[in-house]
């Protein structure tokens, strides 16, 4: 296709650059979102009455459209990076928190009273024995969350052309180059596609004692 | 001004509450362009999702779609199906119904996967044929479940059919664009401020339906 | 020895699980508390390991009471079993089984090794160590579970229905295996189960409890089965009570007869020879049992016909199996003769239906004046 790894030089990145810009906007905002949700989460376990609060919150936060998000955000942080961020990060907390919470549940009441009665006391009780048994259900929120977070980046694009790949839609219309714009959708989705594989191998790594079964999700 | 302030501002001018740019007409777009997204999304997400869940084959292949369906940017995929098609419903549908099927395919499949083999078993032995045990067994038990993915894809259609505006388009979506190139932030915050009220709606809505649809038998929470 | 003593516990609700409860659990044998869902059994045995705390009463362990110890110190020193193992589906065999002696300190190639030795005690092949759980069968599963209970050697075992999501053949077997593994081992074992047939056959004493928590009898199996206290433990103990005490009466003193006993090739001389019982038991050269022969005083073209034996049911070890097995011997026999073996399995003799009867009644008769004796 004509031009299609020709990015303008008004983008300020190459094709390469563009991509690490977009995963450090994208993926950052899990990485935090996974900070916050993991003890949110444990509150909500331990203290059964926070988690329909907690939740109502989330659903609510989690319908603020992303771009409304980001306008409301200019106003303390400016057209940049971070304004793309915090909110990818809040929607990441949304999808982490309930995976976790139901993670840490489906661990079976047996499991957790045979660690009870070996003498597992609260804090090795969580990180021996619930953690361990709720990293596929985490992993299942990370790979919603990271894949979402790398598709919403691209609408930073409306806010001083914080979208990084998605800034090659804007491009796009102002040449009249629409290749720059298959290019943005097809890089990011293929970004989207690896880094989902990649968490399913974290998966796999750091689950070998889970059946083998063809799992959706 | 915090947002409260704006939003105030925002639903007190008479001026916002009618003509081409009023509420009322602004909401009635946004929920023509969600109802006919979701209800796409459904007519292909569902059917699908229950035969592989019914004849448990082809998890694998479905996952695959559903992850790519859900790798593809919902905002870019607008701008370049605009580029190629024009202004038109088709460009906005497109990216919407890619949003919308991955969460409805992916759980309606996972809800019949889910249900119970025994009573399964129960009805195959009495003599049942396969398309009653998916519609007198199968789905009244994973009714639920599937309702909680037609819920999850209607609440992103809702917040992200927003962007329609981007190209053109009416709905919500008019006042945070406007509003953005206009810096006016009364407009914005009453925009979101809207689609987080339809959002909420939306989960009444489901949850009305299903305290009708599900059968006391199997309810559960959320 | 654990001494329970007058525990009560009553949930904030106002439901009375446990009501005055008072127990004295003897060391080094298997204490079974039995009894109908909703008696307060697990909810006593999870109060001996302080997962449960009780509202009045006190529990002592050696003449300490638990609650003088730090709590996770006292879990670890009791080992723990319960329904479907309840097992680390995140680790490994040997993890899961190491898992009490690494919390105490050991290192991890000393606890592993211990776990290997305990999988072979509790009849696992070693090369299961590296699996996962759900790798396993329910049966191997709950032989982890047991496994991992013994691991740090702990002087009390507390056992929590652990058979009962297996099928009857396993649960046999594991049962079988406990009564091994506690001739090698003397714990001191609390097991809870709600079947009456397996606390008769574990439990050296059964305690019976009723409904909302109360003791209903405490006794040896075989005194439950003769003199059960009230008509709910007389129920709860169900049918066929007296076919059942025959187990604990042993074959021992039984009379065999070796006349009737002929080789296939025997004459008609030697066939007359075991009058006056009507039937023979024909063994073959080994002298294993092959069946009995019906008309002792003719014979097919002068040998015995192998084709016309009759079957001869079980046969019972004199010494080792119950006066309950050898009448189930007798019964099953066409001729109403019970046929003893060897450990090999060769006839030693056999015995008629009327005898084992009289040695019932001896038995009955002795046991009362031993009854009577003791008070």
């Amino acid at each position: 296709m004509n031009g299609f790894f020709d990015i303008p030089s008004d983008l300020q990145y190459g094709y390469f650059g563009l991509i690490g810009l977009h995963l450090r906007e994208a993926l950052l905002p899990v990485l935090a979102g996974l900070l916050v949700a993991l003890p949110v989460a444990q509150l909500c376990v331990r203290f059964r009455w926070l988690y329909a609060p907690v939740f109502g919150v989330t659903t609510v936060l989690y319908a603020v459209p992303s771009l409304a998000f980001f306008v409301l955000l200019i106003d303390y942080t400016g057209m940049t990076e971070t304004t793309v961020m915090i909110p990818l990060a809040v929607y990441s907390l949304v999808v982490l928190v309930p995976a976790i919470v139901d993670g840490v549940r489906s661990v079976p009441p047996e499991t957790l009273a045979a660690a009870t009665a070996m003498g597992l006391g609260p804090v090795r009780r969580y990180l021996q024995v619930q953690l361990p048994i709720a990293v596929p259900t985490i992993i299942a929120g990370l790979r919603v969350a990271a894949v979402s977070s790398i598709s919403l980046v691209s609408i930073g694009m409306l806010i001083g052309n914080q979208g990084a790949l998605g800034n090659l839609l804007n491009d796009a219309q102002i040449y009249h180059r629409p290749p720059l714009a298959v290019n943005s959708v097809l890089t990011t989705a293929v970004l989207g596609i690896l880094v989902d594989a990649a968490l399913v191998l974290v998966r796999t790594l750091l689950t070998p004692w889970m059946p083998r079964k063809g799992a959706v999700r | 001004m915090n947002v409260f302030d704006f939003a105030h501002a925002f639903f007190a001018d008479t001026a916002h509450w009618h003509g081409q740019d009023g509420i009322p007409t602004r909401v009635g777009e946004h929920f023509l362009y969600s109802l006919e997204a979701v209800g796409i999304a459904a007519l292909i997400g569902l059917p699908v999702g229950l035969v592989t869940g019914h004849h448990g084959r082809g998890g694998n292949a479905l996952a695959s779609i559903a992850t790519a369906a859900r790798a593809l940017p919902t905002f870019g995929l607008l701008v370049l199906m605009f580029t190629w098609f024009g202004f038109g419903l088709l460009p906005v549908m497109i990216p919407l119904v890619a949003l919308a099927v991955p969460p409805i395919l992916v759980t309606s499949y996972e809800a019949v996967r889910s249900v119970d083999p025994p009573p399964v078993d129960a009805a195959r032995g009495m003599g049942m044929p396969e398309a009653r045990i998916l519609f007198q067994v199968e789905l009244p038990v994973a009714l639920p479940l599937m309702l909680g993915g037609l819920r999850t894809a209607a609440i992103q259609v809702v917040s992200t059919a927003t962007i329609a505006a981007y190209v053109s388009f009416g709905g919500l979506g008019r006042y945070i664009i406007d509003g953005l190139a206009q810096k006016d932030y009364e407009k914005v915050v009453g925009g979101a401020t809207l689609v987080v009220g339809m959002a909420l709606a939306t989960l009444g809505v489901f949850w009305s339906v299903s305290r009708v649809a599900v059968s006391p038998g199997v309810r559960r929470s959320g | 020895m654990i001494r329970i003593d007058a525990v009560t516990k009553r949930y904030p609700d106002g439901t009375v699980a446990v009501d005055r409860l008072s127990l004295d659990i003897p060391d080094r044998a298997i204490t079974v508390l039995v009894g109908p869902s909703g008696c307060g059994k697990t909810t006593t045995l999870r109060m001996i390991n302080r997962m449960v705390e009780p509202t009045e009463g006190s529990i002592l362990l050696d003449g300490r009471d638990i609650r003088q110890q730090p709590v996770n110190a006292l879990r670890r020193s009791m080992g723990y079993v319960i329904q479907n193992a309840g097992l680390f589906q995140h680790r490994t065999i040997v993890d899961n089984i190491a898992t009490v002696p690494r919390l105490l300190g050991w290192g991890r190639q000393k606890a592993r090794t211990r776990a290997a030795e305990l999988m072979e005690r509790v009849g696992l092949d070693t090369s299961l160590a590296k699996r996962y759980p759900y790798q396993l069968s329910g049966g191997q599963q709950q032989r982890v579970g047991v496994a991992r209970a013994l691991a740090a050697d702990p002087p009390v075992l507390l056992m929590d229905e652990p058979f009962s999501a297996v099928d009857p053949v396993v649960r046999k077997g594991l049962q079988d295996e406990l009564l091994r593994i506690q001739n090698e081992l003397g714990k001191t074992i609390v097991f809870v189960t709600h079947d009456i047939d397996e606390a008769i056959k574990l439990g050296t004493t059964v305690a019976v409890l009723r409904t909302g928590g109360r003791l209903a009898q405490f006794a040896p199996p075989a005194e439950l089965l003769s003199a059960p206290a009230d008509p709910f433990v007389e129920d709860f103990l169900g049918a066929d009570r007296g076919i059942r005490r025959l187990s604990f009466f042993s074959s021992t003193g039984l009379e065999l007869q070796t006349g009737p006993v002929v080789p296939l090739d025997a004459d008609a001389e030697r066939l007359a020879a075991g009058a006056p019982a009507p039937y023979r038991l024909v063994t073959d050269a080994d002298g294993r049992p092959l069946g009995w022969w019906g008309a002792p005083d003719e014979l097919t073209g002068g040998r015995i016909d192998r084709d016309r034996l009759l079957p001869y049911g079980r046969p019972f070890l004199p010494g080792t199996d119950s006066l309950r097995t050898a009448l189930d011997g007798a019964v099953l026999s066409p001729s109403g003769w019970a046929v003893a073996v060897d450990g090999e399995g060769r006839a030693v003799g056999v015995v008629s239906q009327q005898v084992i009867g009289e040695a019932i009644r001896a038995a009955h008769g002795e046991d009362r004046q031993d009854a009577k004796a003791e008070r």
